[in-house]
């Protein structure tokens, strides 16, 4: 009894009490072992296969690889150039300066086993600069947010969770919404956008940077579905993920923190060139 | 009890451990709700076996790295693994008479108490569950629990860990 009364306690300290955080962050250095032992047989599958893959593939693969590499460096060419465009703007209009940001690659080592949860693990802990509310990126766009840290882990919560929201804006025109994760890999939703909102299948929904958690400009979704019900309040907007949640293997923490980037951005007016 | 070897208790941990990295294993989309219970089947398994030296305690420590290794509120899993570690004790003489599918069943019902407590309590915390497809794990460590004995059995043999 006197176990269940500690386990009780236990919760209850660690759901009101915030310096739990760091007893737990030491507490999970005893199962971190664990965690990376579970992701080895993954990972000897992942070596194996590229152990026995056949020449005539990986050439294919090489070839295919360099060709959009081709096209890749063809767009960043174009990026250079607008930046620099992009800034004299800015400059010209007295705006501020939006900071490149930069990012640390993390790799998944595990996956939550509560179906409940979308969450993820990663191999950054506090020791490689990971902080909790940490924007996580992948190669299509915006992923989730570090929750919780260890040493050498960081917790991810996707933005698919259905406690997971995140302010967007319409790529096309601007319009601002908050997204919601609904608990499928596949859609989330955007809250309380007005029957006369123009929004469409097909428009690229990205960060809109408000809030200070997720930097701006990032993809996060396309919009699949408009309903328009005139029984309810609000129209029904769904929308597809970009980043590819239940895949991805490799992720991209924005090592940018929110305060630093405000602040960059507020002095960088009167700076010169970097 | 007079005749406990040191290494016993390797073993018995050592079976925790793997249990826990087994609860961390990955697996495909479909099988995500049917992920066996792997640490509560042990744990009964070990307080049936050897009730004087696997109990609340120990239930209660594996609880929390259940609870560190899922991230869930700590404590949660110690709560709910003291708890069928209790009941576990009070019908584990019974338990040891049953035939291995009659066990099986008292196993569905004990693995269920734990994700209902688990998941009744993770709701309070803010964690809301919408589905009760969180059971399902109940009856797949019922169907996967006449292996788990037999195996577990023939360690505690082969290591006579008593």
């Amino acid at each position: 009894m006197v176990l269940v009364l500690l386990a009780l306690l236990l919760i209850l300290a660690d759901l009101n009490w915030p310096r739990m955080r760091d007893a737990r962050s030491y507490l999970s250095l005893a199962v971190t072992p664990l965690q990376w032992l579970a992701d080895v047989p993954g990972r000897v599958a992942d070596d194996l296969s590229d152990l026995l893959v056949d020449r005539s593939t990986l050439l294919k693969e090489n070839e295919q690889l360099k060709s959009e590499q081709l096209l890749l460096e063809r767009r960043v060419q174009q990026v250079a150039a607008l930046t620099a465009e992009n800034i004299r703007l800015r400059e010209l209009l007295e705006g501020k300066r939006r900071v490149q940001d930069e990012v640390m690659l993390a790799e998944l080592i595990g996956v939550n086993p509560d179906p409940f949860l979308h969450q993820v693990l990663l191999n950054r802990g506090t020791e490689d600069g990971a902080f909790v509310g940490q924007a996580v990126l992948d190669a299509g766009g915006v992923s989730g947010q570090v929750i919780a840290t260890t040493h050498y882990t960081s917790r991810v919560m996707l933005i698919t969770d259905a406690r997971h929201a995140i302010p967007v804006e319409i790529n096309r025109n601007g319009f601002r919404a908050i997204a919601l994760g609904k608990g499928t890999y596949e859609e989330i939703e955007l809250e309380h956008v007005p029957d006369t909102a123009d929004v469409r299948e097909g428009d690229l929904l990205i960060t809109s940077g408000l809030g200070g958690r997720f930097p701006r400009g990032y993809p996060v979704a396309v919009v699949t579905g408009v309903l328009r019900d005139p029984g309810k309040p609000f129209s029904m907007v769904t929308a597809k993920p970009t980043a590819r949640l239940d895949k991805s293997r490799h992720l991209l923490l924005v090592k940018t923190p929110p305060s630093q980037r405000a602040e960059v951005a507020g002095t960088v007016s009167g700076a010169g060139d970097e | 009890m007079s005749e406990a070897r040191p290494g016993g208790f390797l073993i018995i941990f050592g079976t925790f451990l793997v249990g826990l990295v087994l609860s961390q294993l990955p697996l495909p989309d479909t099988f995500e709700w049917g992920r066996p219970e792997w640490v509560p089947m042990i744990l009964i398994y070990w307080v049936l076996a050897l009730p004087h030296r696997v109990g609340l305690g120990m239930a209660w420590m594996f609880g929390l790295a259940l609870d560190l290794l899922k991230g869930s509120p700590l404590g949660l899993n110690a709560l709910s693994l003291t708890l069928i570690a209790f009941l576990t004790l009070l019908i584990h003489q019974r338990l040891r008479m049953f035939p291995l599918w009659k066990q099986a069943l008292m196993v569905m019902v004990l693995v269920g108490i734990n994700q209902l407590t688990f998941h009744w309590m993770q709701a309070i915390a803010g964690n809301a569950r919408d589905s009760f497809m969180f059971m399902l794990p109940s009856l797949v460590s019922a169907l996967l629990w006449p292996w788990v004995f037999v195996l577990l059995r023939s360690i505690r043999r082969t290591f006579r860990v008593t």
